[in-house]
């Protein structure tokens, strides 16, 4: 177990494109962290550094304090877990599991005993003679899983394990990895585009862009106080709706209606610099149905009436659609998620997705009255993304880049 | 493949049958060639009326000949040693590196695949005259690498792209050293690769005829292919077909020895299971 620093890390691949900028990275001995971000940003890239499977070409990375940067994947003491699994497919599972053991010229009888025991952990114990050819691929991912525990090394690397898996395994291997976790406590790093894994598994979250850390923090922190329109689209599924904003006096023109600006939002736009053209986030939960909602909640929030396009019924609420009229957000950080289909499930630009309890009685193509909490509302700055609703004190424990 | 129809399998066992039949008449009519007397060869039979082991004897007696498998099994396993260790290394470097001057060599190798030899006969001749290298073993060897070659790294490369990288890389990150990883996780599956490639090329060698008889004057370097051109049976005037026939047998079952060998090696689907499910 060790902790595991970045400092200034950068990766310039020779043909010029630098995948990974500057980025710096305190992952404390023990933490799930989380490596999150659209295809391409740069999350395999990091992580493929930490192992030593690519060379840094500036910045420092210390492991348990000690400056690796030139170690050798194989004395880095580091295991990972592929993708692909990468499971030799010449060795039985068991074999499989020992190898790091056998290369560690450990005594026979102990490599059996730390091999039965992981297998025991990861109920692999009656296919321990197998080949992987003939497994299952959520058992597949096991033995990977296997083959990285059973030398008990400083950290784990996973480069989106899980993805191979179908939805239900999924769900079922994101709590088994969780569980092992925290059981064995060895700090790990955990490459994913799935934000929900993200969201669910994870110590502290970083979501990456385009080589560049766009913000480091805990799952609800980064749901809660996104710092920028990428981050807040990101995160989050359904994803936030963002409409069109100008401030006009006390008021904010929406394809909304015109929202009164409350303290908080006043405040936020006081800055001499401060845009008057504006993105504004909402995210679907907190819309309700007018009805629903009690008399001291009412001045908080601010109502509208529009026609219904869809209602979505989950059982436990229903998700409801509208369409909004009028100029629709655009920024080029949006531009940029709804380019990325695979990590942030962006509706289309001209829809609203709420979400409202299941007693709501809204019914497609009737006009719904709905209520918007007006405190949860975010607002962006089009021209660089930056939420300018984000206050320093509700940064504490957001690390900045 | 487990629903198959008893029709499909009947359709699919003529067709095989149809197959390996039009393949081994030819081998089998020169069998029966080699088991005929003189008297009976001609008469048209498939299976001979008289059978006889005379061919087989006489062409172990001459000393032509056997001088000759002698040669033959040398060159071809030098050969093909060589080239498969070089062509290992090359396909390797190949499929899993990026060199400058790389597209130049695979051009370059596909272009010695595709020279005629014809044309390189008479300079290899004069080269050979003038090295001293002419009517030896190395003489013979080295041209057969230069075509063995290409052979190797095209096939070798081939089966060096169907392994997952990310098996060496697990490798490296389970504390297996470059040759370690190279040894106890790339090289076991590329052994059906490179088995596949010394037949291969063992059968390339094992064959020419052109390099054999246009540098090899002598019983020193002569291999069977042109040992069996310079037959001429018991006296002068005998119709050696007998003899040539029994000779054609014999020089067939190293590479028959030499495929079963390896094929109990050549392991197809060896590498499923290493990635994804
Ligand atoms: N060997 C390489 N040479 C040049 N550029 C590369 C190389 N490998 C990756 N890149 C580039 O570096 C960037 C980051 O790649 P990386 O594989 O880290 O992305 P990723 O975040 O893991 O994406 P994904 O989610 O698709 O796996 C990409 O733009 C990619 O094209
Ligand atoms: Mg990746």
């Amino acid at each position: 177990m060790a902790d595991i620093v970045l400092d200034k890390v950068t990766k310039k691949y020779p043909d010029g494109t630098t995948a990974v900028h500057e980025v710096d990275l305190e992952i404390a001995d023990g933490e799930f962290i989380i490596l999150v971000g659209p295809s391409g940003c740069g999350k395999s890239t990091t992580l493929n550094m930490i192992a030593g499977l690519e060379d840094i070409s500036s910045g420092e990375l210390r492991i348990a304090g000690e400056r690796v940067n030139e170690k050798q994947p194989k004395d880095r003491d580091i295991a990972m877990v592929f993708q692909s699994y990468a499971l030799y497919p010449n060795m039985t599972v068991g074999e499989n599991m020992a190898f790091p053991l056998r290369l560690a010229k450990m005594d026979k009888a102990l490599i059996k005993q730390k091999v039965d025991d992981a297998a025991r952990v990861l109920e692999l114990t009656e296919y321990l003679d197998r080949k992987p050819a003939n497994l299952s691929g959520g058992q597949r991912q096991r033995v990977a899983m296997g083959r990285a525990i059973v030398r008990s090394p400083k950290a784990f690397l996973m480069d989106e394990p899980l993805s191979n898996l179908d939805a239900k395994l999924r769900v079922q291997m994101r709590t088994q990895v969780s569980r092992l976790q925290k059981q064995l406590n060895t700090t790990t790093v955990y490459v994913t585009h799935d934000q929900t894994e993200a969201m669910t598994l994870g110590d502290r979250v970083v979501v990456m862009r385009g080589g560049y850390i766009q913000q480091l923090g805990d799952p609800q922190t980064l749901y809660d106080n996104p710092k920028n329109l990428f981050v807040a689209g990101f995160i989050g599924s359904p994803s936030m709706n963002f409409l069109s904003a100008t401030v006009e006096e006390s008021l904010l023109r929406t394809p909304l209606g015109d929202l009164p600006l409350g303290d908080r939002l006043r405040s936020s736009l006081s800055g001499a610099d401060a845009p008057r053209q504006l993105i504004l986030g909402i995210r679907p939960e907190h819309f309700e149905d007018a009805r629903l909602i009690e008399e001291h909640q009412r001045e908080r929030g601010f109502e509208f009436t529009m026609p219904v396009d869809l209602v979505e019924s989950m059982g436990s609420d229903k998700y409801v659609y509208f369409t909004v009229e009028g100029e629709h957000a655009t920024a080029a950080d949006l531009e940029d998620l709804a380019a990325d289909a695979g990590g942030a499930d962006l509706p289309p630009q001209d829809s609203l997705v709420t979400r409202l309890s299941a007693e709501s009685r809204v019914r497609d193509g009737v006009d719904a009255r709905v209520w918007m909490n007006l405190d949860k509302i975010h607002l962006f700055d089009p021209r660089d993304g930056r939420n300018i609703t984000l206050h320093e004190d509700k940064t504490a424990g957001v690390t900045t880049v | 493949m487990a629903a198959a129809t008893t029709s499909a399998k009947v359709k699919w066992g003529v067709l095989d049958a149809v197959v390996v039949v039009f393949a081994l008449i030819p081998v089998l009519w020169i069998a029966s060639l080699s088991f005929k007397t003189p008297a009976t060869l001609t008469d048209g039979n498939f299976i001979p009326r008289e059978w006889t082991f005379d061919n087989y004897k006489l062409i172990f007696q001459t000393d032509q000949f056997v001088r000759a498998l002698i040669n033959s099994i040398g060159i071809a396993l030098i050969s093909t040693l060589i080239a498969v260790v070089l062509g290992t290394m090359a396909a390797y470097a190949i499929s899993r590196l990026d060199f400058p001057g790389k597209q130049l060599l695979v051009g370059v190798s596909l272009l010695i695949a595709m020279f005629p030899q014809v044309s390189l006969v008479s300079p290899l001749f004069n080269i050979e005259r003038n090295t001293g290298l002419f009517d030896t073993w190395p003489g013979l060897i080295l041209p057969y690498i230069t075509f063995a070659l290409p052979l190797a790294i095209y096939t070798l490369s081939a089966f060096f792209k169907q392994i997952p990288w990310d098996l060496e890389k697990a490798a490296k990150m389970d504390g297996a050293t470059q040759g370690e990883a190279f040894r106890r996780v790339i090289a076991p599956l590329a052994a059906p690769g490179v088995f596949t490639t010394a037949i291969l090329v063992f059968i390339f060698c094992w064959n020419d005829f052109l390099f054999a008889i246009s540098l090899t004057s002598t019983e020193r370097s002569r291999t069977v292919p042109v040992a069996l051109s310079f037959f001429t049976g018991a006296s002068q005037f005998e119709d050696p077909t007998g003899a040539i026939s029994a000779a054609a047998v014999v020089i067939t079952i190293p590479i028959i020895l030499f495929v079963l060998f390896f094929q109990k090696r050549i392991v197809a689907g060896l590498t499923s299971g290493a990635v994804k499910g």
